[in-house]
């Protein structure tokens, strides 16, 4: 079986600045990969080649066995990508429902009508969703006034709509309390094992880095140092030094 | 082209630019700090100009009072800069920027009338400069002195300007400012100050400008929409905030319309051009191109991000059908009651009030603010007139057509359009406006130039005037009905999630730049059918169909209604349709009293009328209950 998303020799430099360099690695379905690193080290460089936002200089991205490199972020999610943001991207206007329903609607092509009234469509299978995340209750309430932990499980409802095989989780609980990032994890976690979702995120906060991925690669000035296991990558010295310190 | 007519006119066009980078300098900078987009900048050149005729009177034509005149004309305007700055815009920095511009708007009024009141409305030619007033020959062709001394101001501003701005505490935190204004806030700098002398130093620059051109150009007043035009051009083109671009840019622009005045006329494989006519069009045609090769302008910075966003939009309410039923029965009624007055007001009110909910849908749910809708109501008025006189269609088949050719332009402009945001994307909906505009005004042939088209009557079975108000009320109902329609289709629900949110618009397979470029055609469309039933109940069509003031009277209608409800804009329309024609027959000083009422309306309720009474009732049923 190959890998859904497989990375090879990606390369990206900004202005003589080695931002990524040469970075391999797979992701299996139903598989939760962590990337994580140092401030500065490519991670979101990395990311953002992954998702269309960045051509890379060189390399080849893989989605199950097709190459994505320079395709636009929509053709990308076309072909089955789900993604996160850093900081919470959603339709301040529209109510919780809608912008699940925006999703569903984009995915079966139907946004190109100027006259059906929106919101007739796709409302069970949006709540459906909703409830997955936990949202059910706020359905009706604006995006804009939601509570921010809130708001990154809409943004994980309306990742999960187009029935991704790949998600894409940019920090995933940056900028939530401590207790609610675990658990948030957790419930991605979950619904990624359930429905053989591989994913691929990054994150500062060990305690869910160790707590929840599978397996764990450590990226240092651009370049992949080391892979594995929690525990292996726990143990690697090469990951000590970067985060502790030290001579290396 | 000789060598010594290329070099006359490169050194007219280095004169020329000028004052373009003065006012544009000040404009930048004024931006740069306050993200205030400065419509009265034009005015205050105008002031400017004014100024200087009245002080070089009062203190003679010799070198120094020219000069005393020059430089206290320019002061003089710096402190009506500040003026504007303490009375108006400082109470509304927390407001959203549309209603900053809208009383900015309201300023270009009110300064307008006040030079008609002191100058009168004829044109001022003021006196050579003194000492200044022979010829140098150059190459055997004799060239103004004063050319050549504006030729040298320009790169001494600039010099000036870049010390002020390099080597000064004061400049540390204009540019400071200028790429993060809250944090310079945040550091414990007073910013009323701040923007109190940045609004001056620009004012004075605006001034300055306008006074070095007295002994050049007539004081008018038509000189500040006029001059607006070409400062926002010039500093777009040179990246909004960058002095050194707005000079490259005056410099661009200025040499490319004196060679366009001194190419004159060419033949091109049997066509004839005549690129005098064309400097508009030229002018206006750089900057499309760009803004598209170079979205942020020549030195420009992508805009920084704003860390206090404006509140996100509330979520639209979908009219109620009883609202809308009722209104349409008394609408019905009108006729049978009223007089012919009230009959004619009506229709058109229903015009501007299509033209108002077509700009609301483009700038509010969709996002894209427009300083140049006019062109599309003014193409659409032209359309109609040009297909009933020169190709001879009838009246009936010249409205349905007249939509589809406004629209067509839109294909047209807004695929440019739609490749950028914000402030520089409404610059360019100017510039398109101007371009029609201008090709309008000057293709003497074809569109009858400044006088119009005349003759633009209905059939004989709608000439009464009862008979169009229907025909009014119901193609602009129904006008007005589909895009409210749309708004609330999967379509209008993709336009306003891309508003919200770009990134994650495109995140979930959203081709917004698509979408927005429909929505564009859209509302061009519909803005042209808002002008073509304006058209034939005026019976005539003039370039001011086209012009920035009809823009301006748009976003005037769409901001005063309130941009955040669906029925503001119609409320928006009706109140400034009745109220100009209420004013103009009242009084020579209409826009004054006009701007004077939008400015205690944009103090008192900064949401619009419709969104500030709701918000009015809302505090009345807290306080009850």
């Amino acid at each position: 079986m190959t890998a859904v998303l497989q990375v090879e020799g990606l390369h990206k430099s900004f202005g003589g600045v080695r931002a990524v360099a040469d970075v391999s690695f797979a992701v299996d379905a139903g598989e939760l990969l962590a990337l994580i690193g140092p401030n500065g080290a490519g991670k979101s460089t990395c990311f953002n080649m992954l998702n269309g936002q960045l051509v890379p200089d060189g390399g080849i991205v893989r989605l199950e066995g097709r190459d994505i490199v320079g395709m636009k972020p929509r053709q990308i999610w076309r072909r089955g990508v789900g993604r996160t943001f850093q900081i919470t991207a959603t339709f301040a206007s529209l109510s919780v429902r809608e912008n699940v329903q925006m999703a569903l609607y984009s995915h079966a092509g139907r946004l190109r009508s100027l006259l059906s009234r929106f919101g007739a469509a796709f409302a069970a299978e949006a709540d459906g969703l909703l409830d997955q995340v936990g949202m059910l209750d706020q359905a009706t309430r604006p995006c804009g006034v939601l509570a921010y932990g809130d708001l990154k499980r809409v943004e994980l409802a309306m990742a999960l709509a187009n029935q991704p095989r790949l998600l894409l989780m940019d920090e995933p609980t940056a900028g939530m309390a401590p207790r609610e990032r675990v658990a948030l994890m957790e419930l991605a976690a979950k619904l990624a094992r359930a429905q053989k979702i591989a994913v691929l995120f990054t994150e500062h906060d060990m305690d869910v880095v160790f707590s929840q991925a599978d397996r764990i690669i450590v990226l240092d000035r651009g370049q992949l140092i080391a892979g594995g296991t929690p525990p292996e990558v726990r143990a690697n010295p090469n990951v000590r030094a970067v985060y502790l310190g030290g001579t290396h | 082209m000789t060598f010594a007519s290329f070099i006359i006119q490169l050194l007219n066009g280095l004169a020329a630019a000028a004052s373009l980078f003065l006012v544009s300098a000040g404009l930048s900078l004024i931006f740069g700090v306050t993200r205030i987009v400065n419509f009265a900048h034009g005015s205050l050149y105008m002031l400017g100009l004014y100024g200087a005729y009245s002080l070089i009177q009062a203190l003679g034509r010799t070198p120094l009072g020219f000069w005393s005149a020059v430089v206290l004309a320019a002061l003089a305007v710096g402190l009506v800069g500040v003026l504007i700055e303490v009375l108006v815009l400082r109470r509304i920095y927390k407001a959203p920027e549309l209603f900053q511009l809208l009383a900015t708007f309201a300023v270009v009024l009110v300064i307008k009338d006040i030079a008609l009141f002191a100058w009168g409305a004829e044109d001022l030619v003021g006196p050579r400069a003194p000492g200044l007033s022979m010829a140098v020959e150059i190459l055997g062709r004799r060239i103004p002195a004063y050319d050549l001394l504006l030729i040298a101001i320009g790169p001494v501003v600039l010099l000036a300007m870049w010390l002020l701005l390099t080597r000064t505490r004061w400049g540390a935190l204009v540019r400071a400012a200028t790429q993060d204004r809250e944090m310079v806030g945040a550091l414990g700098v007073d910013q009323a100050r701040l923007f109190t002398s940045v609004f001056f130093v620009g004012s004075v620059l605006a001034g300055l400008g306008g006074a070095l051109q007295i002994p050049r150009e007539p004081a008018n007043l038509e000189l500040d929409l006029a001059v607006i035009a070409d400062a926002f051009v010039v500093t777009v083109v040179g990246g909004l905030g960058s002095i050194g671009g707005a000079f490259l840019a005056a410099i661009l622009i200025g040499v490319a319309k004196a060679f366009c005045i001194g190419v004159g006329t060419v033949h091109w494989f049997g066509a004839e051009i005549v690129f005098s006519k064309l400097t508009l069009v030229v002018e206006f045609l750089i900057m499309a191109i760009v803004l598209v090769v170079r979205p942020f302008g020549l030195l420009g910075k992508p805009q920084a991000a704003q860390r206090l966003a404006a509140d996100p939009a509330p979520p639209l309410a979908v009219p109620s059908w009883t609202f809308a039923l009722v209104w349409l029965a008394l609408l019905i009624g009108v006729p049978v009651v009223a007089d012919r007055y009230v009959t004619i007001l009506l229709t058109d009110i229903f015009c501007f009030a299509l033209f108002a909910v077509s700009l609301h849908f483009i700038m509010g749910p969709a996002g894209m603010v427009s300083f140049g809708h006019a062109a599309y109501f003014g193409l659409g008025a032209y359309a109609a007139g040009l297909l009933l006189k020169r190709a001879g269609l009838p009246m009936e088949l010249a409205l349905v057509l007249a939509p589809l050719v406004a629209g067509a332009f839109a294909i047209v402009y807004g695929w440019f359009c739609v490749r950028l945001s914000g402030v520089y994307l409404a610059m360019l909906t100017l510039a398109f406006a101007q371009i029609s505009w201008s090709i309008v005004f000057q293709w003497d042939s074809f569109t009858g130039g400044s006088n119009g088209v005349f003759g633009v009557w209905p059939s004989p079975w709608l000439a009464s005037k009862t008979a169009y108000y229907y025909l009014a009320l119901a193609f602009c109902g129904a006008g007005i009905t589909l895009l409210w329609r749309v708004l609330f289709s999967p379509f209008g629900y993709a336009l306003r999630a891309g508003r919200d949110s770009p990134l994650r618009a495109e995140a979930i397979g959203i081709d917004l730049r698509g979408y927005q470029w429909m929505a564009f055609v859209l509302v061009g469309a519909l803005a042209g059918l808002a002008g073509a039933v304006y058209a034939f109940s005026k019976g005539s069509i003039s370039p001011s169909a086209i012009s920035i003031a009809q823009s301006t009277d748009g976003l005037i209608m769409v901001l005063l209604g309130g941009v955040e409800t669906l029925t503001g804009p119609l409320a928006g329309a009706a109140i400034f349709t009745w109220l100009r024609d209420e004013l103009a027959r009242r009084t020579e000083f209409w826009r004054a009293v006009m701007g004077l009422v939008i400015l205690a309306i944009v103090l008192l309720f900064p949401q619009g009328l419709v969104g500030g009474l709701k918000a009015l009732m809302q505090r009345r049923r807290e306080v009850h209950s």
